[in-house]
């Protein structure tokens, strides 16, 4: 010890720490190539974890992101070419995630929702893009035009 | 790289499928094409999928499942599944996979089972 006596400076102010709960946004523009639904799903993968996900919810996340992305990619462009737009937003303990085309569209949303229903005639595809998305997100919202593309809006609450 | 191949086993009559790291749309076309191959030039009782090495699926991986399980129902054949790790478990319960798919720990209770 050398006597010398250590003070904390005074700064006469109690420093309040305020966590604002801020909305936090990333925006994401692809072409659709089905090489890009693994891409998709990991980046939205790592913006959620910001949220402190569990394992398991990422794994929710990146499901149904996956199945939208492949739905932009084979239903929206039906393999040819285009873009494809992702959102996602995370505010509080809830994300969004949107998935946006310009594509095909598709004219009857409710029964393109139903599980097993499929355009698919190889057999091959399950039908089950939306029974997933619906099984793994809280919420799935779609909205469809013909001829001008669809837009699927899913939302997670994060730890319960 | 991203692993893309499938690893195709024989084992007598039994066909052992080594799924890939990540089974979605995209890695999975080809899947179709080189089984309807392989079982159009051989005959195969039973189609076993080795779940090991995947850690990622989504409903192209159940897709594939439905239609090698209706395939092998048709000629009086099975299908089995080894070593799926929890998300792959969960997509085959949501998929409906698991009542219709026994699933075993090893190759060898796969094979035998």
């Amino acid at each position: 010890m050398n006597g010398v006596e250590k003070r904390e400076p005074d700064t006469g102010v109690t420093e309040t720490k305020k966590e604002e709960k801020k909305k936090e946004t990333m925006r994401l523009e692809i072409g659709s190539d089905s090489r890009n639904e693994s891409f998709a799903r990991v980046v939205v993968a790592v913006f959620a974890s910001r949220l402190d996900p569990t394992l398991e919810e990422i794994d929710d996340i990146k499901t149904a992101v996956s199945e939208a992305v492949t739905n932009a990619v084979v239903h929206g462009y039906r393999g040819g070419e285009g873009s494809i737009y992702i959102e996602a937003a995370a505010e509080g303990r809830e994300l969004t995630v949107t998935v946006r085309d310009s594509g095909a569209g598709i004219a009857d949303v409710a029964k393109a929702m139903e599980p097993m229903y499929t355009t698919d005639c190889t057999g091959e595809r399950s039908g089950m893009g939306f029974a997933f998305m619906e099984a793994f997100m809280d919420q799935v919202e779609v909205w469809s035009e013909p001829g001008k593309g669809t837009a699927v809006t899913m939302k997670k609450r994060i730890g319960g | 790289m991203e692993e893309m191949s499938f690893l195709y086993e024989a084992r007598g009559q039994v066909l052992v499928i080594h799924m890939p790291k990540e089974l979605d749309h995209h890695n999975s076309r080809d899947l179709r094409y080189e089984t309807d191959l392989l079982l159009s030039e051989n005959y195969v009782s039973k189609i076993v999928f080795d779940f090991s090495r995947t850690v990622f699926m989504d409903s192209a991986g159940i897709g594939i499942l439905l239609n090698r399980y209706k395939q092998m129902q048709r000629s009086g054949g099975s299908v089995a599944i080894y070593g799926a790790k929890p998300q792959v478990l969960r997509i085959l319960a949501v998929g409906g996979i698991t009542r219709l798919v026994p699933q075993y720990e090893t190759k060898e209770a796969a094979v035998a089972g």
